[in-house]
């Protein structure tokens, strides 16, 4: 983890120190210092099949320092000053030490870890960086792997490069840690199946779909982590292999999660460009597969619509892509959702048996 | 009473009846009914004593264009009483007899005197003066004065006299005589004509080339505090400030309150009444007195704004023809009274009320509390039933004012303050119905706001309405409620944009604190980040808040 990465180091700290060294002039000068940052929100992002990724548009906010904003300007220098320090000591921390080290700040201090994390993100959109190069690192638990795929890693006091067997872990599964930019990767597999919940997960595991079907199985626990996200993108470009996902039939499922994963956040599209999948395509669970499959539903709530509509509305990614617009425009037409564990209405091992192999036989169909 | 007519004793007839029925004196009516004049009580009834006279002595110095200097001595005759007994009003309501049933109530018994450095009073005069009711130079006048019934000292006197038997003792002295003139007097109140129990030439012990001296014997009890004869002397120096008081208490201690200024306070003029405000036995009995030559010129000529053509239209109104004086008859006095209110006349000038003014009103407030913000205002002359009258008003908020206490106030009628019966008083009525809330104070219901704020009112008139002949509380007249409600809201408008700029003030040291407390960690941020000297560090701190300093009044 504290392997050095000078380039983004270096990257972090030159925005740290130009942010830095503009407040101190413009302050000596008696004008107001500024802060400016992109918008963080979907509705400052651009998509272009090109590149394949949600792109940060070309909206800014700045915070001027006030009366209204004195605490928070002076949280967020102090948090860049940590990361500078954390930066030159080759040191890192989590979120939540980040918080604890705040309570030296006096009145300056953080009450609630929500608003320090607030300000690092901040931070990392105004420097443009990932926030581990900021040396901060989530708790966020990675996702899990299991199947036809040898990660190798390095052991952090020899250097010495670890073997891990994708397929030597039973029952249980390799985690994805918290950095990867190290790894390295070795695999036959035809795929990569990406999914949602830790329920089908363990079924396939358990049989050993894997191996069946000559594949990597990752288990992404909701939307995917950063660390899950990057992990499966290093691991299509270098491997040179198709990423499949299957999630549940529903807005969040297609919205977030997949979304997520393909293209990125808008939250944090400064660093989706390494942060997402493009290549991913989408197996299921589609509106049509409930159709098909005569899968078990339930109705879509208020918020699945509205979390569909707004897709439809503010999405660059789904509004480029008409299947789609076409796929999520019947979700609401049939106002019903179903989810990954419903193919178990056939038998338990339907998924495995008949709905895999059949889906990935036409992945050419996959949705984009 | 016929009808009650049962084997109880014998009946009565007309002819029994007529046996005792005779005249009741109105000196016998004050005497049995003496809770009207102020006399309720014995702390009450020394400091309305007090009072009668300290506002004869003002009224007097006044008109005599002779700036004021009054000396109130009170010694205490009787051993003072230790333990308090209750005060039994409704004893003290009933006279004197009532008391001796009941056993003796604890009193103790004073020696009052006045002395003031007025003209002097004609020596003939003495005796109706001080031991006749109702006789005296303000009743028939409309003229802004303290006194107005010719009532009050001669009360004085006549309690007194009940509780002690001691006679008034008057000692007056005119400015072209050398020796002073000495009365001893006693009031019979069967008859309410004085009786002069002897008379003598004394020297005249003061310095004032001349003077009356008043000295009453009469049982009381003394105490200071609230409603006490200090209050009231202090209270008179706030709005008399340029009457020199003494006040000598029964421990022969002296409060000395020298004049604040030598300004007299302009004279106020006497005006005729005003055709609005005069009742219908009022006017029979002017018709009666009146030295006009007929019913038009009486009009004309006794009344305030009435002209040739406006008695013309009166008489016409009434379906009345002008005729000689000698043959008005009471129909014609009915009938042009009842017209009078269907005829539009002026109002009455109103050059004959004198404020106090708005800057010693306030600086009256300024003595009695130390607070932030003070306001004063003296409105414009108004009317209420043909009767010209005035409305001030003074504001005082913060400070020392305690938070804690219901509103603070001071009222004042023609100059003399009102210490009793607050609750009955137009005033309070007033202050009451207004909304205190929005001035950031508490306000129980129907009640005086709580909270630091103190308020003086002072209604002048050529006829203040009291709600009794103890002038005790100012009656409800609507426009007079009215005036008092405008002058009020005026000095509480004065008072909101104080409130709101004292908020703002502390709104803007408030942002200081929290600007102070955040900027040393963007200094000390950009010390770490950027290796900045101590000095470099400082600077940009104190530059910075320099900068927001400056943009935080605009509302940043």
């Amino acid at each position: 983890m504290a392997t050095k990465n000078k380039a983004a180091d270096n990257k972090a700290l030159v925005g740290i120190d130009k942010t830095a060294r503009e407040i101190y002039d413009k302050s000596l000068k008696g004008q107001k210092p500024q802060l400016k940052m992109p918008v963080r929100s979907l509705t400052n992002v651009k998509y272009k099949n090109k590149t394949g990724y949600l792109e940060l548009s070309n909206q800014y906010k700045t915070r001027t320092l006030t009366y209204n904003t004195v605490k928070g300007f002076a949280q967020t220098l102090k948090m860049m000053s940590a990361s500078k320090e954390l930066i030159e000591t080759n040191d890192h921390a989590s979120k939540r030490e980040m918080y604890y080290i705040s309570k030296n700040w006096g009145p300056a201090r953080f009450d609630e870890q929500p608003e320090s994390d607030t300000v690092m993100d901040d931070i990392e959109a105004m420097m443009c960086v990932n926030r581990e190069q900021l040396r901060f690192l989530p708790e966020e638990k990675g996702g899990e792997v299991a199947g036809q795929l040898i990660v190798f890693d390095r052991d952090r006091d020899t250097n010495k490069p670890i073997k891990i067997d994708c397929t030597g872990f039973g029952s249980g599964a390799y985690s994805i840690p918290i950095s990867v930019e190290h790894l390295e990767f070795q695999t036959k597999a035809k795929f990569i199946l990406c999914i949602e919940t830790a329920g089908m997960f363990q079924r396939l595991v358990a049989h050993n779909y894997w191996r069946k079907a000559n594949c990597i199985l990752i288990s992404m626990g909701g939307v995917p982590t950063r660390a899950t996200r990057r992990f499966v993108r290093r691991l299509a470009d270098t491997m040179k292999i198709p990423v499949y996902t299957f999630v549940d039939g529903d807005p969040y499922g297609i919205a977030n999660i997949y979304r997520t994963l393909k293209v990125g956040s808008g939250n944090a599209a400064h660093i989706n460009e390494f942060f997402c999948v493009p290549t991913a395509t989408f197996m299921g669970i589609t509106p049509q597969d409930i159709i098909d499959y005569k899968l078990p539903t339930h109705p879509l709530k208020d918020v699945d619509i509205k979390r569909a509509k707004d897709a439809l509305k503010n999405d660059p990614f789904f509004q480029f892509h008409k299947p789609w617009v076409k796929a999520i425009e019947q979700m609401i037409k049939m106002g019903v959702r179903a989810e990954q564990q419903a193919l178990a209405k056939h038998g338990l091992n339907y998924v495995i048996d008949e709905y895999l192999p059949e889906k990935i036989k036409a992945a050419s169909k996959f949705l984009p | 009473m016929k009808t009650h007519e049962k084997k109880k004793g014998k009946a009565e007839d007309a002819d029994s009846m007529a046996k005792r029925q005779r005249e009741i004196s109105v000196s016998e009516f004050f005497a049995k009914n003496r809770h009207l004049l102020g006399f309720d009580n014995p702390k009450k009834a020394l400091l309305t004593a007090v009072k009668e006279a300290v506002d004869n002595s003002l009224d007097a110095c006044e008109e005599a264009h002779i700036l004021p200097e009054i000396e109130v001595k009170l010694e205490r005759l009787s051993a003072p009483i230790v333990e308090a007994a209750p005060e039994n009003e409704k004893d003290a309501k009933e006279g004197k007899d009532s008391k001796k049933r009941k056993g003796p109530v604890p009193t103790e018994r004073y020696r009052l005197t006045i002395t003031d450095n007025g003209p002097g009073i004609v020596a003939t005069q003495i005796p109706k003066i001080f031991a006749k009711l109702l006789y005296g130079s303000k009743f028939h006048r409309l003229k802004m004065s303290r006194g107005q019934q010719g009532i009050g000292i001669s009360a004085a006197g006549m309690y007194g006299q009940m509780t002690t038997g001691k006679p008034m003792r008057i000692t007056s002295k005119l400015p072209k005589k050398d020796k002073a003139h000495f009365t001893e007097l006693q009031i019979d109140t069967k008859k309410n004509t004085p009786d002069v129990l002897s008379e003598k030439d004394v020297d005249w012990k003061f310095k004032s080339p001349s003077g009356t001296s008043v000295e009453i014997t009469l049982e009381g009890r003394y105490q200071r505090g609230r409603q006490s004869i200090d209050e009231f002397i202090l209270q008179n120096t706030l709005s008399n400030p340029h009457g020199h008081f003494r006040f000598i208490d029964v421990d022969n201690q002296v409060f000395d309150y020298p004049r604040k200024t030598k300004e007299l306070p302009e004279v106020p003029s006497e005006i005729k009444p005003h055709p609005y405000g005069v009742e219908l036995g009022r006017f029979h009995q002017m018709a009666a007195e009146t030295t006009a030559r007929s019913l038009k010129t009486f009009l004309s000529n006794d009344f305030s704004r009435v002209s040739d053509k406006v008695a013309s239209e009166i008489l016409s109104t009434a379906g009345v023809k002008d005729v000689p004086a000698s043959k008005i008859t009471p129909d014609h006095l009915n009938k042009v009274h009842e017209a009078i209110p269907k005829v539009s006349i002026m109002s009455p000038p109103t050059d004959c009320i004198v404020p106090i003014g708005e800057e010693l009103i306030m600086n009256t407030l300024k003595q009695h509390s130390k607070a932030d913000f003070y306001t004063a205002v003296s409105r414009s002359p108004a009317v209420y039933r043909g009767n010209p009258f005035m409305v001030e008003c003074a504001l005082a908020y913060g400070g020392d004012l305690s938070g804690e206490e219901p509103m603070t106030v001071f009222r004042f009628a023609n100059r003399v303050p009102l210490q009793f019966q607050p609750a009955a008083c137009a005033t309070f009525r007033v202050l009451t119905k207004l909304d205190w809330k929005k001035y950031g104070l508490n306000q129980p219901r129907n009640s005086l706001p709580v909270g630091p704020i103190a308020i003086l009112i002072h209604v002048a008139s050529v006829w203040v309405p009291f709600t009794s002949e103890s002038k005790e509380a100012i009656a409800d007249y609507p426009e007079i409620k009215q005036e008092i409600r405008l002058a009020v809201l005026e000095c509480a408008r004065q008072l909101s944009l104080h409130v709101n700029r004292a908020y703002r003030a502390a709104e803007a040291e408030r942002k200081a604190n929290y600007i102070d407390t955040y900027i040393p960690f963007i200094g000390e941020a950009l010390q770490e980040m950027l290796k900045l000297s101590d000095s470099q560090k400082d600077k940009v701190v104190s530059t910075l808040r320099n900068t927001l300093e400056r943009s935080k009044i605009d509302g940043d």
